[in-house]
């Protein structure tokens, strides 16, 4: 185990946009989190909540509202009024339809899964009919005074609540008519506040609606007779979201103070039936507005304007204390958003809308393991590319080079060129890139910067010849016959033979790019692969899946390697089991074949595969090796993974040369300080 | 004449009153609690003590009505006995000997004839729950062995159990954990708080627990503050809780409302909090009640709720918060500095009470007089931060003079010192700030007197401190062309040898002032500030210093930290004799030669009563307490005794207290517990139909002040007759009379007044003819007319009451008449 010089980056200044929407889906156990930017991610929970898909943002599409329809459809409106149903497979906008009344603030699917009912501006109430393949409008309701701020079917389908400003609607679904107007009071801790806005409804099916509002109350109706059943003050601020529990006995609402608070269905007393609702657990998380709460079979899933995703386990529904039974914060995408490239120590920032390319600093002096080094030469902001149009950045990538960069975005594919004379920096476009490159999932550049790939959503992945100025298209690798699944990692080896590519689900192929053709299939496994990476000389194929098992694959053998097949044989240690984020990052070091790097948002990890492996009763995270003791103990001691977690939160971390290392932090402090400020509280004591 | 039995030391009043939670009678209007050996019954509407139910042996750890009859209380004792008390007659009905110790007791309506205790069995810190079977028997005394066991390893606190819903189940906290027992299921839940070993959570320890009257509902406090709300809690894995924090320390007590609507809490915030619906944002507050809420107890009609304070008070506070009664008793939460004290004009205890005051405590209706605020600033209850402190206190001048000394050291350099001098207001009836002294002393004051004396016009005051001074304030007129004004200021500096001066004290007439320094006593004339001599014995640092009294005034005595007692003879200027005895406390009696001393040993401490004439003692008294005695002071008695016993002599004249380390007040009493009770209290045992109002109050004195006379006259054979109240027409129609057919208040007050001025007005009948018949014999024109009615004036004289207001007519129809008479007679002269 060698010591490295670290240059340690905090300047990538990359800042998640807040989420607006969350909505879970029970029958595939996956989470929609929509966000401010328009990003539509797509959680599973049942591999570890690792974020498997993702539609990029574009400016003009902000989401309102986002559900699940009819089983694996996804909708989404916004406020340009549009309602979108994306393509889960081929990970693109099906389609984009207009509802024709202002802006959409709501959305719910029927429980039936055929009809989607959205909430417009102009007060209108409109009925779509879920059709295999679009939607079709059948017919309004009648028509509110005030935009429809939330919705809620009656879980038989026959109601539906609508929230507006100061007043709930009661609908009838047949008739289309409003059968009950419920009045909200605006008054607030005795003071009449302006107005008072319905954030959420929920309709249960014994006819209670319940109803969350800008002045801090949760509120019980009985809908058969529209009157006011109980109150619950919870907060001196808006509450902003509601979510119910399937089995209707617990549910969950967001405040404005960050609070999330959870409410339970307990009986009065033991031998009685008589149930009420009771609050019961407040979990502060977050710093800002919580805009959205989902309520899983075990979990609280909250989400708002302070980035994170917060999945906080319901200790009575877990069955036992393992990995699932602890809380879960999501702060940064489960992808690579900087690239490298080695020999010119330059690094690219992916951001949403730009790429930023900086040049690393340099130093001369030297100093004792564990010092900070004073820079020479500082880091230098080389480059800032801005993007063409609305749409979000999808993936980039720096060739190793440095020479060229690429980019793509839903619509376009961009390549540069870059040239570097002294300080100044020439970029020139190359033109007229093929169509077919557009919504690219992953860039990549061969060792030697003369070949690009690029994973299309359509499951092809293509090769491109980079020649001065220019490109030529050598080949695509078309998916498998009867697949669209899209391909979204991808890695080549060293020396340029193989190309391995993995789609969202299970499998990993592996191309020869010599003879431009499949080469093998890595057996299927059921976690998605967060991680590929081929190694130098052995040409052995390193999986990361987001269950945390890592497998080595020799290309060549077209089987597992033996040291692979020696750690399924003993098992992972526990503790590296639980981590909770995915690897997103393996390397290797160019001299010693047997170390691999890989990388979670918390720890960096060299395997050392001449070492032992540890069992469950050895220390994993041990402390950095003591430079006293003697060499028998530490060699005793010693075992096959070697773990730092001082760079935290890590993004990135790679191997420049074979005594320097670069990692990426981004701290939450400094996302903190650029959201915009909390509602300011008052703390006992200050 | 008081039969003579053994003198004992006996508890006096002043025990703590919140020790265990107040229990309210079903009908709210007397409340319980638990002093000492003793359970006092107070009412709620007038504050007075009822009655005192005396029978246990040892201290009572707990009380509750009797859920079956709700006149009758159940108490339980250290002495391992239940008691069934009526307290409307405050009479014992039953013993139950259970035989240990018992911590506390539980009722349950649901629970046929037992009651539950906690005990303790094997090791001193494991506590059980068990409940006691109470055989039915008609005998006073009934051994009560069967014991059944519930709950182990509780809290001893009462506060730690709690039993829900008409005693479906059990809830017991202790440390981290809430264990619930269900009495059907005989299944125990336990809940631990998981985070409990996470240092950020270290804090959340179960502090106290209350259950919901009507719901599965479990309220516990903790120390973090917080109140966590269980319900669910019959399945150990649904289970679920909720959090309300308002408090920043500990969670004291908690108790639901009759309905269940709210929930009470407590802390050391001094505020009660109700919790509506138990909601976190729906709350009230009862602010500024003075101390630490240490118990929280609700009436069973609902209305009232009662807060027992560290500061040995309760509260009884009505349904909308609002506080409507304290029950205050002796201040005890505080070292004592100042020592005992008499106020020579309420002959009130005086000592230290609340943070910064001096409290007035009449020892006689065991009440709380009031608190005289001294440092006069808001007392801030943070732990840690280092008060000013009330330190030294003395009266002078017949409790015309307050002098008081505050101090407040931070550092070992930095003291701050005040003495302020307060002056008796007769307008106001309280003291008034008269002068300030910004650190009269370089260095802590270690004593002060006033000269006594009753020849001096000039009050005088002298201070010692350790800086090695000792100072002479002196009374002077401050008055400028504003006011009249008079203020204190130093007349004299003295000091020997730069020795720290320690003591000081005054001889009876004023003349002689002692002041000790360490080792060395020296006697300083009053007058001219001279020094008349110095007595050395090289025994230690004088620790007490006192003048003989009356004969022995030509004694000083002293003792010394080396456990030497030595009395000089002022007249010869040698030591008289001299006594191994390690003195903590030495008292002189203000009415007799008598001096106590009480002594420390590892035995206990013990009382020694000797004059200065001679040393052998008059009186010794071994081990009055088991630990040390702090403080001591003879209370001069308002009637003398009359021992005849030489030993009991000395209490002839004055009682004396002691004040112990643990801070309970005794005293010495030859009489049985039962002599003891007040004469109000035994009234109120005879007079059941009457209700206990203030007006009865009066009525009562009336009464008794009536029979005395009445006593007196039978001796000395007076010719006065006074009536009975009973027989006053005017008192028996207002008393038996319906008030629905009560003529208007206004009509009946003069008939009721002048009923009530019975006593002065025979006396003002008599003088009447006496002077008619001088201003007869003055005039010389008479009319037959007015004799007559002289006559029947004094026939009235001996005529029964009834015939009261037609008296009281004649007397001011005799008025109006004198009047026409003089205008007559200065018309006849003018003739």
């Amino acid at each position: 185990m060698g010591e490295f010089k670290v240059h340690r980056v905090r300047f990538f200044n990359y800042v998640p946009s807040g989420i607006r929407c969350v909505a879970y889906n029970n029958q595939s156990n996956r989470l929609a989190v929509s966000r401010t930017d328009g990003t539509v991610e797509i959680y599973n929970l049942s591999a570890n909540y690792f974020q498997e898909k993702f539609f990029p943002g574009h400016e003009s599409r902000a989401t309102e509202a986002l559900c699940w329809a009819n089983g694996q459809r996804l909708f989404s409106a916004g406020l340009n009024g549009e309602i979108i149903e994306y393509d889960l497979q081929a990970l693109n906008i099906k389609y984009a339809m207009d509802a024709f009344g202002g802006p959409i603030w709501s959305m719910a699917a029927s429980p039936n899964g055929s009809q989607l009912l959205v909430g417009c501006e102009d007060g209108s109430v409109k009925l779509f009919q879920i059709t295999p393949d679009k939607i079709q409008f059948e017919r309004n309701f009648d028509r509110q005074k005030s935009r429809i701020l939330s919705l809620s079917w009656h879980p038989a389908g026959t109601h539906i609540a609508a929230g507006s400003i100061d007043y709930i609607s009661v609908f009838d679904v047949k008739s289309g008519s409003a059968i009950h107007k419920m009045l909200v009071d605006r008054q607030y801790m005795g003071v009449s506040k302006r107005k008072c806005i319905i954030w959420g409804v929920a309709f249960l099916s014994d006819g209670t609606v319940i109803s969350v509002d800008s002045a801090g109350k949760v509120q019980f109706w009985d809908s058969a007779t529209g009157t006011l059943v109980k109150n619950h003050l919870i907060a001196n601020t808006d509450v902003q979201s509601i979510a119910i529990s399937d089995q209707e006995d617990s549910f969950v609402v967001g405040t404005a103070e960050g609070t999330v608070f959870h409410f339970q269905l307990v009986s009065v007393t033991s031998n009685s039936s008589e149930k009420q609702w009771v609050r019961t657990k407040p979990f502060q998380h977050h710093t800002h507005d919580v805009r959205a709460v989902a309520h899983s079979p075990i979990a609280l899933i909250s989400g708002g304007t302070d980035t994170h995703l917060v999945i906080r386990p319901l200790m009575e529904k877990v069955e036992v204390k393992n990995y699932d039974a602890a809380l879960r914060k999501i702060t940064f995408p489960h992808r690579r958003l900087v690239s490298c490239a080695k020999k010119k120590q330059l690094l690219l920032f992916q951001f949403a809308h730009h790429l930023e390319l900086w040049r690393l600093g340099s130093t001369v002096a030297t100093g004792k393991n564990g010092d900070t080094l004073p820079l020479s030469k500082n880091a230098d902001h080389l480059l800032h590319l801005k993007t063409k149009g609305p749409e979000n950045v999808i993936c980039s990538c720096i060739s190793p080079c440095g020479s060229w960069i690429a980019y793509s975005t839903a619509s376009r594919f961009f390549l540069y060129r870059l040239n570097y004379e002294h300080d100044n920096i020439n970029l020139q476009r190359v033109s007229k890139m093929p169509a077919f490159l557009r919504s690219a999932l992953q860039i990549l550049f061969s060792e030697d910067s003369t070949k690009l790939f690029v994973a299309s959503n359509q499951g092809s992945v293509h090769v491109i010849r980079l020649l001065e100025g220019s490109f030529k298209h050598l080949h695509t690798f078309q998916p498998q016959s009867g697949t669209v699944e899209s391909m979204c990692l991808l890695a080549v080896s060293p020396d340029g033979n193989w190309l391995a590519a993995s789609g969202t689900s299970a499998g990993v192929h592996v191309y020869n790019v010599k003879q431009l053709k499949l080469h093998c299939t890595v057996p299927a496994y059921n976690f998605p692969v967060t991680a590929l990476a081929i190694a130098p000389n052995t040409n052995n194929l390193v999986i990361a899946h987001s269950d945390q098992q890592v497998f080595e694959y020799s290309i060549p053998d077209k089987q597992y390697t033996q040291w692979s097949r020696t750690i399924q044989k003993q098992g992972f240690h526990h503790l590296w089991l639980q981590r909770d984020t995915p690897i997103t990052h393996i390397s290797f070091h160019p001299k010693r074949p047997m170390h691999i790097f890989l990388h979670d948002a918390y720890m960096f990890c060299i395997i050392d595969k001449s070492l032992p492996l540890p069992n469950d009763k050895t220390l994993l995270y041990n402390p950095l090796p003591p430079t006293n003791e003697s060499d028998i103990i530490r060699r005793r001691t010693a075992h096959a993974f070697k773990i730092s977690k001082k760079y935290k939160p890590l993004l990135f971390m790679d191997l420049l040369d074979e005594r320097t290392l670069v990692v990426v932090e981004r701290p939450l402090d400094d996302i903190i300080a650029q959201l915009p400020p909390p509602i300011k509280k008052k703390k006992f004591g200050t | 004449m008081v039969e003579e039995e053994s003198l004992r030391v006996v508890r006096c009043g002043g025990s703590e009153l919140n020790f265990r939670r107040a229990v309210f009678s079903a009908d709210s209007k007397y409340v319980f609690c638990v002093s000492g050996d003793f359970i006092k019954v107070y009412s709620t509407a007038t504050e007075e003590c009822v009655h005192i139910l005396q029978g246990h042996r040892n201290l009572v750890t707990g009380i509750q009505l009797n859920p079956k009859n709700h006149l009758q209380l159940y108490s339980c004792s250290f002495d391992g006995t239940i008691k069934l008390w009526d307290y409307t007659d405050g009479i014992l009905i039953k013993t139950f000997i259970v035989g240990c110790k018992l911590h506390a007791l539980f009722t349950l309506a649901c629970a046929e004839d037992s009651v539950f205790v906690i005990i303790n069995k094997e090791k001193p810190d494991v506590f059980q729950l068990v409940s006691v079977k109470l055989p039915k028997s008609s005998s006073q005394e009934i051994e009560a062995k069967e014991l059944s066991f519930v709950l182990d390893y509780i809290n001893q606190s009462p506060k730690c159990i709690a039993f829900g819903n008409e005693g479906e189940y059990v809830a017991a906290v202790r440390d981290f954990y809430l264990s619930v027992y269900f009495f059907k299921k005989k299944t125990t839940s336990r809940f631990t708080l998981s985070s409990s070993r996470n240092k950020k959570h270290a804090k959340n320890n179960f502090t106290c627990v209350a259950c919901h009257p009507k719901e599965d509902c479990i309220a516990t406090g903790h120390r973090d503050g917080k109140i966590r709300l269980w319900r669910n809690f019959d399945d150990e894995k649904k289970y679920t809780y909720t959090c309300l924090h308002w408090h920043h320390d500990l969670v004291m007590d908690l108790a639901f409302s009759v309905t269940g609507s709210s929930l009470l809490s407590g802390g050391r915030e001094s505020v009660l909090v109700e919790w509506r619906e138990a909601a976190e944002k729906n709350k009230e507050f009862l602010p500024r009640l003075g101390a630490t809420i240490e118990h929280i107890s609700v009436s069973p009609a609902g209305d009232l709720f009662c807060t027992s304070h560290s500061d040995n008070k309760m509260i009884i506070i009505h349904r909308n918060l609002e506080a409507s009664a304290v029950i205050q008793g002796l201040v005890k939460d505080r070292n004592i500095f100042t020592g005992l004290m008499i106020d020579p004009r309420t002959k009130a205890l005086v000592l230290n009470g609340k943070p910064g005051h001096l409290q007035f405590y009449s020892l006689q209706s065991d009440k709380q007089l009031y608190n005289l605020d001294i440092i006069q600033q808001e007392y801030i209850n943070d732990y840690g931060l280092i008060q000013i402190e009330l330190t030294k206190a003395a009266f002078g001048c017949y409790g015309n003079w307050l002098a008081t000394v505050e101090q407040r050291q931070e550092k070992e350099t930095e003291l701050e010192l005040q003495m302020k001098l307060w002056t008796y207001n007769k307008k106001t009836q309280g003291f008034v700030l008269n002068t300030k002294v910004n650190m009269p002393h370089e260095d802590h004051i270690t004593a002060l007197c006033f000269c006594n004396a009753e020849k001096s016009e000039n009050p005088t005051l002298v201070t010692t401190s350790k800086d090695g001074h000792f100072k002479v304030w002196i009374l002077t007129d401050d008055s400028d062309i504003y006011k009249k004004a008079v203020g204190w200021t130093c007349d004299f500096v003295g000091s020997y040898h730069k020795y720290q001066a320690t003591n000081c004290c005054f001889s009876e007439d004023g003349s002689l002032l002692a002041v000790s320094f360490e080792e060395i006593v020296t006697i300083w004339d009053s007058e001219t500030w001279e020094l008349k001599c110095t007595f050395c014995q090289r025994a230690g640092k004088i620790r007490h210093l006192c003048f003989g009294r009356l004969t022995c005034s030509k004694y000083l005595l002293g003792a010394t930290e080396n456990g030497i007692l030595c009395c000089w003879n002022l007249l010869s200027c040698a030591l008289e004799w001299s006594a191994k005895l390690n003195v903590r406390v030495m008292e002189p009696d203000p009415n007799s030669e008598n001096i106590a001393a009480i002594s420390q040993s590892s035995m206990g401490s013990d009382l020694f009563v000797f004059r200065p004439s001679e040393p052998r003692p008059l009186y010794i008294q071994k081990n009055i307490s088991r630990e040390e005695v702090q403080w001591g002071v003879f209370v001069p008695r308002d009637v003398p005794e009359s021992f005849t016993s030489e030993a009991y002599q000395w209490l002839n004249r004055s009682q004396f207290y002691f004040l112990t380390k643990s801070q309970s007040l005794l005293t010495f009493s030859t009489q049985s517990p039962e002599e003891k009770l007040t004469p109000t209290s035994k009234q109120l045992l005879a007079e059941e139909t009457l209700p206990t109002t203030p007006f009865y109050f009066i009525l009562g004195k009336h009464r008794q002040q009536q029979q005395d006379d009445k006593l007196n006259e039978a001796l000395k054979n007076e010719l006065v007759q006074l009536p009975l109240t009973e027989n006053i027409p005017a008192i028996s129609e207002l008393l038996h009379t319906p008030a629905h057919v009560l003529p208007s208040a206004s009509f009946l007050c003069s008939m009721f007044v002048n009923s009530l001025l019975l006593s002065k007005e025979t006396k003002s009948a008599e003088e009447i003819p006496d002077d008619v018949s001088m201003e007869e014999e003055k005039e010389s024109i008479d009319s037959d007319e007015e004799n007559n009615f002289t006559e029947e004036v004094q026939d009235t004289n001996n005529t029964d009451l009834g015939k009261d207001i037609i008296h009281q007519l004649s007397k001011s129809e005799e008025k109006e008449l004198r009047k026409f008479r003089k205008v007559d007679y200065s018309w006849i002269t003018a003739l």
